[in-house]
């Protein structure tokens, strides 16, 4: 494998070895223009997932891992995290770490003083990078917006707040606990704590109007800061929607016209108002964008710490996807008992990799690297199938950059079959 | 040997479902013919498919031995035959080896349009027909009003009818003692030259192929050389038993007597069912009349979906054809489907058996084209040719006229639902010939084009009458119609599979169903693609289906990526479900369902 040509993108990270010799924060430099070659994860950079598996109340829509317990010991749940954290930390000895993120569930029903045991734990593990990214995912009722100062405090930089819409109504269709006024007041003493505060909104809901979603965006564009998270609502099997939906029930839904044409509005209004879409469902001014979450996109390496959680990891020259037992409780035996929450890795495939560099990459704005993707193909990607959908308009492609123009990025599962075939 | 009076042949006969494989159970079950443990529901069911779909599509024998009141023990063979009409054929060959008929009705229901053609074909084979009134444990079921309907539509005498619980063994001993004293004895004389009818021949991938035989006169032993009178062909009798219904060997089969031999036969093929066999030397010199040939009346394109399960293909119909004597094949090529083959069915039911057994017991993903009958293209030369397929119309210059099959339609129906069945044989070009009533019951008969029947007239018939109805048909001939070949472009492109000959007055309302039925079936792509209907260079009917206006996944993050993968790969692998036509995907699943339609 050659060291590409191209200036490397925004939080690249060095050959983890010789980042272990270099003080935390400071980004290595030992491998950079030496003969050692980069390694393809490193285009990416390497980050922490975290997952927080319980949650107050279980929304109707989600299929995130996420339960509702009342009793949960939270001290037990700090020492299995730290074990993980300290099993990762010998098969990764020296990585920077970049990005921290902690999901789920709703993380901000974390105790701070957990959140910084585990912080405190990833510092002692691995080098920082200088300005590490440390998102936590929050529900914005007040019970967990009195945390977030303690939070900011342990190191968090980063809050996501899961707004899903400006209406009460709407709300408690989505079974959500809060109110649109407690989000608010949630957002605002976010503001006040964080240098960054993203929220998520949920569109294409039942019964709404193309009219009643620009209005409810214009709203939340009025006051985004830098990132915002704006998803179509997904109807998931295996959720209490997905039994609705199934049963002939949960009317009102959007068609695909309708979907189709909200998505473009979105596109229109994020625009207009300086937060591009830098991914399908994520906007940011330029500089704003989710470090961790690029991560993902550009198929960099990360642990999965956590219930269900799923990483990357390459390790002697092999990509590794890892992935943990879903149920809290078996994730928790399996740390206590077997001393890892590890199911069996499984070795990724150069082509598997490739896919997944191509599906990911293409969700972003910035596209797809060509020759990267080839490099892990063992073979460029034939123009035939290119061509037929550039001459769409669906993608453009200038020298190595593969990109899906915005018409392109809502059929984008049908880009991919086209390019898979 | 078996005295000629101690033996009793006979077939069971009923409408479908009416339950003759349960009674065959029970007559096994009670004589003992079968260990117990051995038992199972519809023993004689023992293909793959008739489990599954709980109905008989092979005539089965057995050999059962009963004590009978008298005194002596008598040989008992039976024979269970399919009720569904494709199969009818099984039924009217397997009737000429035995001298009675249990025809069996379900007390439930009454007589059926099949309990109809059954009770022809038997007075057709001179039997003597013992009714049977089965399911009498239902609450439904009314013997007395059955017994009625028995005397009144069929006209035979059903004061004596045995009255049944198949399922619970319920009158099982009256049904044996009615056998053997109702029913006449075969006749037959030992010492003529041996004279024996082939009855049925299936593949068996130990013994080769295996020859059901029925003697007639003389005496066959294992060890003859033997000749079949029509083929000419001689064989050796390697093995011969009888079946309970596993092969016992026996030494000789006398005359009466019903059983099997094998004497290294390669192909079902090279065996005629109704030809008469003999010794080779000194055989007898008069064969018996044989049967009419079964001939498809159906038939359609089968391709491989993967074209390189082409030879795979050839090799599973080479094998299925071994066992099946009854559909035809020969290979066919078209522009958008490769290679594949053009295959001839005994009906619907028969090309679905066909294609399911393809599919899964030899794993090859098959595209079925429209089924199609076969037309009578009178050229202006005088010549006339058979069309099998759509695509090989010849150029309608040379084309004086065009006949379709006909058929015999018989439908029963409750009063209320006649209206209904009376519109659908008319919007089906059909010509009305008798309307009775028996009881509460319609019988319709319709003089119907075979075309209008094949794709889905039994489906719609039964949704109209919610399942009451029943039918049969036989071909009668062939008439003389406008009838036009209608084609199907997608994206512009021709779909040759998709041509059908309609008849002119109804392209257009097939046309549009058709266009309607595929706009629904056809996924949306990326661009938007016009689906038309046309006749010769004539539009007579168009849809367009949008272009695909979203498909993401709104959430894809790190703990995605492995299930996004796995879906990616599995639509994959649904491609090739998916026909390429042009620019353009086709499920396979649009061949079969779009053929299904209303109206
Ligand atoms: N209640 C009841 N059900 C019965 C009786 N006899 C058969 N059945 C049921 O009727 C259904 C059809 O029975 P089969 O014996 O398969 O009928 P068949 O006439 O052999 O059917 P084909 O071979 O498909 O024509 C099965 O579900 C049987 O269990 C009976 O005496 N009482
Ligand atoms: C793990 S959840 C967020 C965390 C937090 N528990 C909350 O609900 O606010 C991440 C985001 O995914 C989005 N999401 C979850 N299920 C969804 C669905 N079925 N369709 C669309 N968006 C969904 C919501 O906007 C949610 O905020
Ligand atoms: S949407 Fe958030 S709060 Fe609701 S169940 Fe899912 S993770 Fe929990
Ligand atoms: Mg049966």
């Amino acid at each position: 494998m050659r060291a590409p040509a191209r200036r490397p993108p925004a939080h690249p990270d060095a050959r983890g070895r010789a980042a272990a010799q270099s003080a935390a924060g400071g980004v290595a430099q030992a491998a950079r223009g030496g003969d050692v070659p980069r390694e393809d994860w490193q285009e990416a950079g390497f980050g922490i997932y975290l997952h927080w598996p319980f949650c107050a109340a279980k929304c109707p829509y989600c299929d995130f891992n996420s339960h509702v317990s009342d009793r949960i010991d939270q001290h037990r749940w700090a020492r299995a995290y730290c074990a993980e954290i300290d099993r990762l930390g010998t098969l990764l000895p020296g990585r920077v770490v970049q990005t921290v993120f902690l999901g789920g569930g709703t993380p901000s029903l974390m105790d701070p003083e957990l959140v910084a045991q585990v912080l405190g734990r990833i510092r002692a593990t691995w080098p920082m990078a200088n300005d590490p990214e440390v998102t936590l995912e929050a529900n914005p009722t007040s019970a967990e917006a009195g945390r977030f100062a303690a939070y900011a405090q342990c190191g968090v930089t980063r809050l996501s707040l899961g707004v899903q819409a400006l209406n009460d109504d709407d709300l408690r269709r989505l079974g959500r606990l809060h109110s649109v006024a407690e989000a608010r007041t949630a957002y605002d003493m976010a503001r006040a704590v964080f240098d960054r505060v993203s929220f998520d909104l949920i569109h294409a809901r039942q019964y709404q109007t193309l009219a009643q979603w620009r209005a409810e965006l214009t709203e939340a564009l009025a006051m985004a800061v830098d990132h915002l998270s704006l998803y179509q609502l997904t109807i998931e099997d295996g959720t209490a929607f997905g039994a609705r939906h199934a049963r002939g029930g949960l009317r009102g839904l959007p068609d695909d016209d309708l979907g189709a044409d909200m998505y473009a509005l979105t596109q229109d209004l994020c625009d207009a108002a300086g937060l591009a879409a830098y991914e399908v469902s994520n906007h940011a001014r330029p500089g704003a964008e989710s470090r961790h979450n690029l991560i993902y996109w550009r198929s960099g390496d990360w642990a999965g710490i956590g219930p269900g959680a799923h990483g990357r990891l390459s390790i002697g020259g092999q990509r590794l996807a890892t992935s943990t037992p879903l149920a809290p409780g078996a994730w928790l035996a399996a740390v206590e008992r077997q001393g890892s929450g590890a199911l069996p890795d499984e070795p990724l495939p150069a082509e598997e990799q490739a896919t997944e560099y191509l599906m990911m990459s293409l969700r972003l704005a910035e596209g797809c690297d060509l020759a990267r993707h080839a490099r892990l193909a063992g073979a460029p990607l034939d123009h035939a199938r290119i061509a037929p959908l550039a001459e769409a308009g669906l993608v453009q492609q200038h020298a190595d950059r593969l990109r899906c123009t915005p018409q392109g990025r809502v059929v984008l599962n049908g880009v991919l079959r086209a390019l898979l075939g | 040997m078996t005295q000629l009076d101690r033996i009793r042949n006979f077939s069971i006969v009923a409408h479908i479902d009416h339950g003759k494989s349960t009674l065959a159970d029970r007559l096994i079950q009670l004589t003992g013919t079968v260990a117990e443990r051995d038992m199972k529901d519809q023993l004689l069911d023992a293909m793959d498919i008739e489990r599954e779909r709980g109905i008989t599509i092979k005539a089965n024998t057995v050999r059962i031995e009963y004590p009978a009141k008298d005194g002596h023990t008598y040989i008992l063979n039976l024979i269970d035959t399919p009720g569904h009409v494709d199969f009818a054929y099984e039924v009217s060959r397997s009737m000429r080896a035995v001298e009675g008929s249990l025809l069996v009705v379900d007390a439930s229901q009454g007589v059926e349009a099949q309990t109809l053609a059954n009770v022809y074909t038997a007075i057709d084979a001179n039997h003597e027909i013992v009714p049977v009134l089965n399911k009498i444990d239902l609450p439904a079921a009314e013997p007395d009003r059955v017994r009625e309907q028995i005397e009144d539509v069929i006209g035979i005498d059903a004061s004596e009818a045995v009255e049944i619980s198949a399922k619970s063994g319920l009158g099982i001993p009256e049904v044996l003692e009615a056998i053997v004293t109702r029913l006449p004895a075969p006749k037959g004389d030992r010492d003529a030259p041996l004279k024996a009818m082939l009855v049925d021949s299936w593949y068996d991938p130990y013994l080769g192929v295996v020859v059901l035989i029925r003697v007639m006169d003389g005496v066959i032993r294992k060890g003859d050389k033997i000749k079949m009178m029509q083929t000419g062909a001689t064989h050796g009798v390697d093995k011969l038993a009888v079946l309970k219904p596993a092969m016992v060997d026996t030494p000789e089969l006398g005359p009466g007597e019903i059983g099997i031999f094998t004497g290294s036969i390669k192909q079902v093929r090279d065996t005629k069912v109704g030809d008469t066999i003999t010794h080779e030397k000194k055989g007898c010199t008069e064969p018996l009349p044989g049967f009419k040939p079964s001939i498809p009346v159906v038939f359609c394109g089968l391709f491989p979906v993967d074209s390189n399960d082409f030879e795979g293909l050839r090799g599973a119909i080479d094998k299925l054809a071994l066992n099946d004597a009854s559909f035809t094949y020969e290979m066919e090529s078209s522009a958008a489907l490769g290679f594949g083959f053009r295959c001839g069915f005994l009906g619907l039911l028969h090309l679905e058996v066909i294609r399911d057994r393809l599919e899964r017991e030899y794993d090859i993903d098959l595209i079925t084209t429209a089924p199609s009958v076969v037309y009578h293209v009178h050229m202006r030369d005088g010549s006339m040719q058979e069309l099998h397929n759509p695509a090989d119309l010849p150029d309608l210059t040379h084309v004086d006229h065009i006949e379709e099959p006909r058929i015999k339609a018989t439908i029963l129906v409750p009063d209320e639902y006649l209206g209904d069945v009376l519109k659908l044989c008319q919007d089906r070009r059909g010509i009305q010939a008798e309307l009775t009533y028996a009881g509460s019951r319609a019988m319709v008969v319709y003089d119907l084009p075979l075309n209008e029947v094949v794709f889905d007239f039994y489906d719609r018939l039964k949704s109209v009458t919610k399942g009451y109805a029943s039918f049969d048909y036989e071909i009668t001939g062939y008439r003389e119609d406008r009838l036009v070949k209608m084609q199907i472009l997608v994206n512009d492109e021709p779909v040759d599979a998709l041509s059908m000959m309609v008849h002119r007055d109804r392209a257009e309302g097939r046309g549009r169903a058709m266009c309607e039925k595929l706009k629904e079936l056809i996924p949306r792509h990326m661009f938007k693609i016009p689906i038309q209907a046309a006749i010769g260079g004539k539009v007579i009917a168009r849809e367009t289906l949008a272009a695909m206006r979203k498909d993401v996944t709104a959430k894809c993050y790190g703990g995605d990526v492995t299930r996004k993968k796995k879906l990616l790969e599995k639509q994959k692998a649904g491609k090739k479900k998916m026909r390429q036509f042009g620019k353009v995907e086709i499920p396979q699943q649009a061949f079969i369902s779009a053929l299904k339609m209303d109206g």
